[in-house]
C-alpha cells in the first residue's frame, strides 16, 4: 500500500519494519514527529522523551549494548548536547544495530542556527546516512541498522527540514521480528577506560578502511549515466533539487552513505564525464574531500553555503537562467506588512512578559521555547537567547559582571518547564553554588509547548500514555538550594507583579513559578481539577473606551485598534489580561 | 518533468492551511498523481506567515519550488498574498481571500495595515479570484470553514478532473465537521467556477 508520509513519519515506519526495540528523544523542529510516530509501535517499541538529547542518546546507547535494535532522535542543536556520549560510543561499537538521527535546518525555519552536522560523522568517526525523500528515509532506516551490526558502527542518520516535513508517496511494508542479541559482559568493548580506549581506536579506524570498502559497493550510492558532459555528485535533499533542474540532462552520482565517502565511485565517476559538480546544502562536506583527493570539481564557488537550497538557486548559479516573475511586483513592496510569530492569544507567558515589561534596569536572559517571542513588540522583554538551557547560567555570569563593575543591574533568567528539566537544572544549581544574586521564572505551562505539545517529566503521562510521577518543580527547585520560591498565577497582573518585586528585592537566588497551562493545550485530568476551565470570554464596553490603546500593550492577537479597541470574539480565551490593564475598566466579561 | 504542476498554499499561522492541504494531496493522490507536499511549521505558536506546497505530476522531484515558479497560489490572507507574489509564475493564477489579519505589529501601531492591497493585486494579476471566504463560511454557519471555501476555490482555478472531493473531505475531517466543509467546498467551487479563465490543470 502506498502513502503519502513525511520524512519523520517514514523513519518511525522504517524503524518499526526493521524490528527496531527502544527509541528516544528530546522534541525538536524539525525531528519531532519521529517519536511522536513511534508512539503507534508502542506494543513493539518502547519509546520515551528523555529530558534531554544527551540522556536520550544514552538512553539508546544503553539499550543496544544490551542487545537491542535502538535510535535516538534530536535536532541539530541537540546534537550538541548529545556529543560527549556518541563520540565515545563510536569507539565502543555497537551490540545491537544504533541509529542516531540528526534533523538540520537549513533556512533555520525555527533553530538559532544552521550547522552542517554532517561534519559530526567525520569528526567521530562513524557511518551517515543521507535520504533524499520518505522512502529512502524508510529503506535506508533498515540498511543503516544492518551496517550498524555488521560493522560495529552507530550509523548518524542525517535529514533535513525539507526532507522530514516534505511529504511523499511510500510503499509500507511489514515489520520483520529482530531478536534482541544476548549481552554477554565485556568491559574491553563497553568500558571506556584510557588503556581499553586505546584499543579501541585502533579498531576504529580499521573499521573505517572497512566501511569505505562497503561505501564503494553499497546500493545507497548509485551512479544514474546519461550525458556526460556535466556530471553531479549530491547527496541528500540537494539530490531532488538537482534531479528538478538537471533531469535527464546530465550524469549523477547519487550518495547515501556519505561517511566514509565511496572514493572509487567518485574517481571513476569524474572520469566518466567533462564537467563535475558537487552540489549540496550548507557546508563543502563533500567538496572539501573530494578536491583533497585532487580531483576537479566546482560547488562552493557557485553555490551558495548560507541558507536553504532550492531548485532555482541552482539553476541560476549553475545554467545562469533568470527567474522571471509577474511584473509590476515593485508597486506592491508598500502593501507587505511584517507577520512575526507572536504569543498565542490568552497565551499565560504574555502576563508574565507584560509584568517583566514594566520593570526598569533588568537584564532578561531567555532561552528556546514560545517564550522567546517574549522579546518581541509589544512586549519587548528579553534581551538574549543563545542555547537550550542557557538561560540561568548566561544571567548567572551577567550578574556577576554587572556586580563587579559596580553597576546595579538586576537580572531576571526565563525559561521554560521543559527546558528547565532539559538542561536548565543543572544551571540552577550553578547559581546556587556559586552565590549568583538572579532571579529566575519557571514558566510552567505544563506542557512543551513550542513543538507542539509534547509530555515532559512535569506532566504526569509519558509519550506512550501512560501515567507517572509528575516532577514537582516547587520541591525540585528547594532541593536543589534556593529558599526564596514564590508561585504565581501569570493571569493575574497583581499577583505576578507582587512576586517580580520581591524577588528581586531578595539578596540572592530567588525563584518564581508561573503555573498556567499552555492555551492550545488538552487538559488532562489533573488540569481540569487544578485550573478549572470555563473561562469567558471579554469584550470592549465602547462607552467607557478612551482610545487610549494602553490595552494593545498586551499583544494579544485578539485585540485590535479601530477608533476604541476591539476583540476578535472567535479569537479571545477570556485570560483577563487585557482588562487588568484597562485603566478605565472599558473591557468587560462577555454575559456578565 | 515538464508536467509537474505546482500550487502554493500561503496565509497565517491558525488559518487550516495544513488541513486544506492535505485534502488538496489525498485528491491528486487519488487522480493517479505522484505527488509532493512541503509544509514549513514548528513554532507552534501564531500568527506567523506559513506557506505549504504542493507539487503533482507524474514524477516529481523537488518537493519545494523557487520564485516564479508555481502555477497557482492561493491566499488565505490578502497581505500574504502579496508577501509570496514573488513566487507566482507570470500568468500563473491567483486565489486570494478577500480577508485582512492585523500582524503583531498592526496591533501594537508599528505600521498600519496598507489600503487598497486588493485594487493593486487586480491591478497586477490577470488570472485572479477573489473570494470573501470568510463571508462565505459564516453563512454556512462557522468562520473556521473558510479554508475549505477557499481550497474549493482553488481546485476549480487548478481544474483537476475526476476526482471525489467530497470522499477526500469527509476522509480527512473530524466526523462532526463533515457536513460544513462539503457545503464549503462545493461553495468555492462554485464561486470559482463562474469565473474560471483559463484552466492551468495537467
Ligand atoms: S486600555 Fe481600555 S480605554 Fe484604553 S484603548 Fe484599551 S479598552 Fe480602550
Ligand atoms: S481576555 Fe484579552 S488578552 Fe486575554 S485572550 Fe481575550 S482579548 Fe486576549
Amino acid at each position: 500500500m502506498k502513502k503519502l508520509l513525511t520524512g519523520n513519519e517514514a523513519i518511525a515506519r522504517g524503524f518499526y519494519e526493521a524490528g527496531g526495540h527502544v527509541a528516544a528523544a528530546y522534541p525538536g523542529t524539525p525531528s519531532t514527529e519521529i517519536l511522536e510516530n513511534m508512539e503507534q509501535y508502542k506494543e513493539d517499541i518502547y519509546c520515551e522523551w528523555s529530558p534531554n538529547e544527551k540522556v536520550a542518546m544514552e538512553v539508546a546507547i544503553g539499550a543496544s549494548m544490551a542487545g537491542a535494535r535502538s535510535l535516538a532522535a534530536m535536532k541539530h542543536v541537540g546534537l550538541n548536547v548529545a556529543a560527549d556520549p556518541i563520540m565515545t560510543y563510536a569507539y565502543l561499537g555497537v551490540n545491537g544495530g544504533f541509529v542516531f538521527i540528526s534533523a538540520d535546518d537549513p533556512g533555520m525555519h525555527s533553530s538559532q542556527n544552521e550547522q552542517d552536522n554532517r561534519y559530526f560523522a567525520k569528526f567521530g568517526k562513524m557511518a551517515m546516512v543521507e535520504p533524499t525523500d520518505s522512502q529512502e528515509s524508510k529503506d535506508y532506516i533498515k540498511e543503516a541498522l544492518r551496517v550498524s551490526e555488521e560493522y560495529d558502527v552507530p550509523v548518524l542518520f542525517r535529514v533535513t527540514t525539507r526532507v522530514c516535513h516534505s511529504k511523499t508517496l511510500v510503499e509500507l511494508g511489514e515489520r520483520t521480528e529482530v531478536a534482541k542479541k544476548p549481552y554477554v559482559k565485556n568491559v574491553g568493548k563497553f568500558l571506556a577506560a584510557p588503556a581499553h580506549a586505546k584499543v579501541l581506536h585502533v579498531t576504529l579506524e580499521e573499521r573505517l578502511a572497512r566501511l569505505e570498502e562497503y561505501s564503494n559497493n553499497s546500493p545507497l550510492n548509485t551512479v544514474e549515466m546519461n550525458d556526460k558532459k556535466i556530471g553531479i555528485i549530491t547527496s541528500g535533499i540537494s539530490y531532488q533539487y538537482a534531479k528538478e533542474v538537471f533531469g535527464n540532462t546530465a550524469s549523477y552520482l547519487k550518495i547515501g552513505f556519505t561517511n566514509p565517502l565511496p572514493f572509487k565511485m567518485i574517481e571513476a565517476f569524474a572520469k566518466e564525464v567533462e564537467t563535475l559538480y558537487v552540489i549540496e546544502e550548507l557546508e563543502p562536506y563533500m567538496e572539501e574531500q573530494i578536491k583533497a583527493r585532487g580531483i576537479k570539481c566546482i560547488g562552493k564557488e557557485l553555490i551558495p553555503n548560507v541558507g536553504e537550497l532550492n531548485p532555482d538557486i541552482i539553476a541560476k548559479a549553475l545554467l545562469g537562467r533568470e527567474i522571471r516573475t509577474i511584473e509590476g511586483l515593485d508597486n506592491l513592496h508598500d502593501s507587505i506588512i511584517k507577520r512575526p510569530p507572536t504569543l498565542c492569544a490568552g497565551c499565560p507567558h504574555r502576563g508574565l512578559f507584560y509584568s517583566l515589561s514594566k520593570i526598569k534596569n533588568v537584564m532578561v536572559t531567555g532561552d528556546i521555547g514560545c517564550y522567546t517571542l517574549g522579546f518581541t513588540q509589544p512586549l519587548n522583554s528579553m534581551d538574549t537567547c543563545v542555547c537550550m538551557g542557557g538561560s540561568i547560567s548566561t544571567g548567572h555570569g551577567a550578574a556577576k559582571a554587572f556586580k563587579q563593575a559596580g553597576e546595579d543591574k538586576k537580572v531576571v533568567s526565563v525559561i521554560g518547564d521543559s527546558t528547565f528539566f532539559h538542561t536548565g537544572m543543572n544551571s540552577l544549581v550553578d547559581v546556587v553554588y556559586n552565590k549568583g544574586n538572579t532571579v529566575t521564572v519557571i514558566l510552567d505551562n505544563r506542557i512543551t509547548g513550542m513543538t507542539g505539545h509534547q509530555e515532559n517529566p512535569g506532566t504526569g503521562y509519558t509519550l506512550m500514555g501512560d501515567k507517572t510521577i509528575a516532577i514537582n518543580i516547587p520541591n525540585l527547585v528547594k532541593a536543589l538550594g534556593v529558599e526564596d520560591i514564590q508561585i504565581v498565577n501569570p493571569l493575574n497582573l497583581k499577583e505576578t507583579d507582587a512576586a517580580l518585586k520581591k524577588a528581586l528585592e531578595f539578596d540572592g537566588p530567588s525563584v518564581v513559578i508561573t503555573r498556567w497551562p499552555c492555551v492550545l493545550k488538552k487538559f488532562s485530568q489533573e488540569d481540569k481539577s487544578e485550573f478549572g476551565c470555563e473561562l469567558k470570554k471579554y469584550k470592549v464596553n465602547e462607552d467607557k473606551c478612551k482610545s487610549c490603546k494602553l490595552c494593545l500593550k498586551s499583544g494579544c492577537p485578539a485585540l485590535s485598534f479601530d477608533k476604541y479597541a476591539k476583540i476578535d470574539p472567535d479569537m479571545c480565551v477570556g485570560c483577563s489580561v487585557c482588562a487588568q490593564i484597562c485603566p478605565f475598566e472599558a473591557i468587560e466579561r462577555v454575559g456578565e | 518533468m515538464s508536467n509537474v504542476k505546482s500550487v502554493l498554499l500561503v496565509g497565517v499561522g491558525g488559518q487550516g492551511i495544513i488541513l486544506a492541504s492535505q485534502i488538496l494531496s489525498s485528491g491528486l493522490i487519488e487522480a493517479g498523481f505522484d505527488v509532493k507536499m512541503s509544509e514549513v511549521h514548528g513554532m507552534a505558536q501564531r500568527g506567523g506567515s506559513v506557506t505549504t506546497q504542493v507539487r503533482y505530476g507524474d514524477k516529481v522531484d523537488s518537493p519545494i519550488i523557487g520564485k516564479g515558479s508555481a502555477d497557482v497560489m492561493v491566499a488565505f490572507e490578502k497581505v500574504e498574498a502579496v508577501r509570496w507574489l514573488e513566487y507566482l509564475k507570470p500568468g500563473g493564477a491567483l486565489v486570494v481571500n478577500n480577508y485582512e489579519i492585523p500582524s503583531a505589529t498592526v496591533i501594537s501601531g508599528a505600521e498600519a495595515y496598507p489600503d487598497g492591497v486588493m485594487e493593486k493585486l487586480e491591478a497586477t494579476v490577470e488570472n485572479i479570484y477573489v473570494i470573501d471566504a470568510a463571508k462565505e463560511a459564516m453563512e454556512l454557519g462557522n468562520i473556521k470553514a473558510q479554508n475549505i471555501v477557499l481550497l474549493g476555490g482553488l481546485i476549480k482555478a487548478m481544474g483537476v478532473e475526476g476526482v471525489d472531493w467530497d470522499k477526500m473531505v469527509e476522509q480527512t475531517v473530524k466526523p462532526r465537521f463533515v457536513d460544513l466543509n462539503l457545503k464549503a467546498i462545493n461553495k468555492g467551487m462554485e464561486l470559482v467556477a463562474s469565473e474560471v479563465k483559463e484552466e492551468v490543470g495537467v
